[in-house]
This record gives C-alpha cells, structure tokens and sequence, in this order.
C-alpha cells in the first residue's frame, strides 16, 4: 500500500540537500519581510496592540510559524509540478512499482520536512526580535499536523492540475488569501461572529490558534488539532485517489 | 512476453490506437515502426502502466498491467523519449533513486550502478551532475538506469532520436548486446536504418492499427530487392525488382534521370499505408 515511500522521500531529500542553503535563504525572507513590517513596523502603532496580554510580536510569531510550515509544506506541489510537466519524473516514479499510497506518502514526508524547517527558522528569526515562545511538543505538533495537511491537499490538487499557471491559480486563490485571514496577523476572536465562522473553516486558523496558546501557555484548543488531524487524513486520501487516477 | 490484445485508445475525438493486436516473443528485438504521432508512445505507456486503455488487454511477462500494475512494472525497464533524470543530481544519485524505486537492496545498488554505468561507458561520470552531460551521454545514463534492475523487457522509446549518427551507432551496439544478454526489447523508432540493423521482427503502425508484421527481410522481400525512384508528372515514383538487371534496364529507359538503390523498410512502409515514415 505504501510500496516505494522510503525511495520518493529520499529523492526529495537529495534535492533539499543540494539547495542547501540557498532553499534555507528563501525560506527566511517571508518571515523576515512580515516581522519587520507588520511586527516591527505597524507594531510600534498604538492601537496595534497584541491579544490577551501579549505584545504585537508575541501575537504574531507564533502564527508566523503557522504560515511559514503551510507556505512551505504547499511548496511541495510546486516541485511535482516541476517534475511532472518539465523534467518529466514523475514518469519515471509511475514506470516503477510504487504504490500511489507510497508516493503520497514520500511526497508529503517531504512538505512536512519542509514546513517544519521554515518554522523552526521563522522561530529563530522571532528571537532575533525579541520574542521567545515556549515551543514545546504541543507547538510542534500543531505545525506538523498543519503541514501534513497542506502537504496532503498540495499533492492531491498536484494531481488536478494542467499546467504551471493552474499552479500559480492555485496559490493565489487558496494559499494567499488563507496566509492573511487564518489567524496570522489579527485574532480572529475580535470580528463579528460571521466573519469568525468563515474563518473557522479554514485550517491554517486552527493551527495558528493551536501553535499560539501552546507558545504562550493558554489552554490548548483541542478541537482545533482534532480538526487539522481529521482534515489532513482526508486530504491524504484524497491525494491517494489522484495520484492512482493520474493516468492518460 | 509481451500481448496486446484489441487495445484502443482514444484522445477525445481523435482515435490514437483501433484495436492493436500484437505478440513480442521473449527474447526478441522488436521494432515498433510508424510516423510522428502514430501511437508508438502511447502504446508503450500503456504496456508500463502510464496510460489506461480504453478497451483490450496488455501483458507483460504474463502480468495484466491494468490488474496488476505494480507486478508487472516490476518486470519493466523504460527510457522514456523525452531525458526524465534529475537534473539537479548526479549520475550516481539518479541510479540510487531507481534502486530504491525498484526496492533493490543496498549492496545489490551499489553494484549494478557500477556494472550498468560500465556497460554504456559510463562510470568516469558518476559524480557528475546530468546537467553537465551532453545529450547523447544523458540518453545512455538513461538506459543503464533502466538495465539497473535487470527487467525481462526493456522499452525504449525513440532512444536516438536527435543524437548525431556516431552516438546513434554506438547505441545500436548497446542494444544489440542487451539483447545478446536475453533481454526482450520493445523499441519504437522512425529511423529505417535503425530498425533494419537492430530488428529480429518490426510492426509497421498505421491508422490506429497494425498494418504490417514480420522479419525486415520477409517484408522487404515481397517487394523485391532493388528499387527505381524517378520523378514522373505527378511527383517521385518507385518501382520495384528482384533482380538488379531488370531495375538498371527499366531506369535506362526511362525519360529523365533515376535512382537505382536497394528495396528498404519505409518502402515497406509506403507501400502498405501509402505514406511516407518520417
């Protein structure tokens, strides 16, 4: 069922270690971009305080690190695009006897990896700023559980897709929007109960609300891990079913 | 070793494959003959599981791909048409990728890539990256990537398409010492020469379909061994001979000037399907 995982997963390891440094430089610059704008910048306004006691910066590090494991788990897709209509790969995979189980499987070990580097560097760039949350397990978690997701989806809708511009559709229409309105920058908890339903829908809120209370000692929002798991295993399946369909 | 039995494929309106029915015998050198766009490469991805038939059977080895495609891509080796390496790694490291792919143990990794990258000549480029390689070396890469796992049936896909003549001979001489080893190789080309000098069998595909089978000599003979080209009114005309006298005598007379040349495999080609290959 998951027959060839170890071999996907050791290719994407090959490429993220000949980048190197170069994919560790890029991983930085969103992060850096956002606390220097919206955390150093816009922060010092008055009126732009934080939420239940914290500073701007405390607010926003943790949700920072939502969206960098997101941003990057999602970048996955954009590799399989790259394999599928240009270097041709993903021909190669399928010519070999992996199951699409183990395909997805190794494809999303490798968004994971890559969500979970951009966070512990969006982190450590936090500190830079003066901010230094408590990542413990339960921090780690959500971030893995939030990259499992959106690693997942980026491999199934990977499958959907025609070409780079869909790709590029893709992202501004669902990873763009969800970056600014999941939580990441303002509470959710402050808009109107409306808005605060629609914005429970997506994901990345659970994770930045999960990844905040971990880092700052709140009580853990249980729901909202139940919820990232629940939906990263459906979003696994739904990976499956595309890439075992992804035939001429 | 290798059945289609009635394979259809259809893009949309347009008809790739009308029910294809072939036998490749094991151990064989079988050219897959037809023009750009004909199906040759849609009948190879439907042999390594990369595309569904619409209706009919394909077996490898005696494996249903359809019904067991992870069994039966086992038994393959491809080299795709198009270069499909890992620009960004080394020889050596795309060789390791498709061990594990092909869930080959460490030890037995570590020496297939050596012995496959020997048998193209080309250990010296292990280590370096495909990037660096010229196109003709990519193609043999290739092809001791797809030896690595020693498959029953190799496929190979235009495997010399756009290498100039000296690599495309050398290649030759790869292919026919794979088959030499008991390999059954499956390879689509439109190069004549090609299919004249590797072939044990070829199968001309025209209209969706086969429209010709057998050894290159048992086709070419039912035309006869020389052939006369000369433009007449209507364009290039071809006509054919058993004997070399008959053909010299038929040329002397005609108006203008002719080309005297031996009976090939796109005269073949021309004759069952009224087309040219290339």
């Amino acid at each position: 069922m998951i027959q060839g995982w170890s071999a996907v997963y050791y290719r994407e390891a090959l490429l993220m270690r000949r980048r190197g440094l170069k994919m560790l430089a890029t991983m930085c610059v969103s992060p850096l971009l956002y606390l220097l704008a919206f955390g150093w910048g816009l922060g010092q306004v008055e009126g732009m305080g934080g939420h239940a006691g914290l500073s701007y910066l405390q607010f926003l590090v943790p949700g920072l690190a939502a969206m960098s494991s997101m941003t990057q788990a999602w970048s996955v897709a954009g590799e399989i695009n790259v394999a599928r209509f240009y270097w041709r790969i993903f021909d190669e995979i399928q010519s070999a006897p992996v199951a699409p189980g183990g395909y997805v499987l190794g494809e999303v070990l490798a968004g994971m990896t890559r969500g979970l580097l951009a966070s512990v560097l969006t982190v450590l760039l936090g500190a830079l700023f003066g901010v230094h949350p408590w990542c413990g397990p339960v921090f780690w978690l959500a971030l893995m559980l939030n990259s499992f997701f959106f690693a997942s989806l980026a491999v199934g809708l990977a499958m959907l897709i025609k070409s780079h511009a869909d790709q590029a559709m893709l992202t501004s229409f669902v990873i763009t929007p969800m970056a600014f309105l999941g939580g990441t920058f303002f509470p959710v908890e402050r808009l109107p109960d409306w808005a605060q339903g629609l914005l429970l829908c997506l994901p990345l809120t659970h994770a930045s609300r999960a990844a905040r209370a971990a880092a700052t000692g709140a009580e853990l929002p249980l729901t909202s891990l139940g919820l990232l798991l629940a939906a990263g295993f459906a979003a696994f399946l739904f990976a499956v079913r595309r890439v075992a369909r992804a035939k001429d | 070793m290798i059945v289609l039995d009635g394979i259809a494929k259809s893009y949309g309106p347009r008809k790739a494959l009308a029910g294809v029915d072939l036998h490749v015998r094991a151990g064989e050198l079988f050219a897959y003959l037809g023009p750009n766009g004909a199906g040759k490469t849609t009948t190879i991805r439907i042999l390594t599981g990369l595309t569904l038939p619409d209706g009919g059977r394909a077996l490898v080895g005696g494996v249903d791909v359809a019904a067991e495609p992870t069994q039966a891509k086992a038994l393959c080796g491809v080299v795709a048409q198009a270069v499909n390496l890992d620009q960004d790694l080394t020889v050596a490291e795309n060789m390791e990728v498709h061990g594990r792919l092909f869930c080959m143990p460490k030890q037995l990794r570590r020496s297939r890539t050596a012995e496959s990258l020997e048998r193209l000549e080309m250990s010296d480029r292990s280590a370096s990256l495909v990037r660096e390689l010229s196109g003709g070396q990519r193609r043999r890469v290739m092809i001791a990537r797809a030896l690595m796992h020693e498959p029953r049936v190799l496929f190979l896909d235009e495997p010399t398409v756009g290498l100039d003549p000296t690599i495309r001979r050398k290649l030759w001489t790869v292919m026919k010492r794979i088959r030499e080893g008991g390999t059954t190789i499956f390879l689509t080309t439109h190069y004549i020469e090609e299919a004249e000098f590797l072939a044990d069998r070829v199968a001309f595909l025209h209209g969706g379909a086969v429209a010709a089978l057998g050894t290159p000599q048992e086709l070419m003979a039912g035309l006869g061994a020389w052939a006369v080209d000369a433009l007449n009114g209507e364009g290039m005309q071809t006509d054919y001979f058993q004997h070399r006298d008959e053909a010299q005598a038929f040329g002397s007379g005609l108006p203008g000037p002719f080309t005297l040349r031996r009976v090939n495999l796109e005269d073949v080609f021309h004759r069952v399907t009224g087309r040219k290959l290339a």
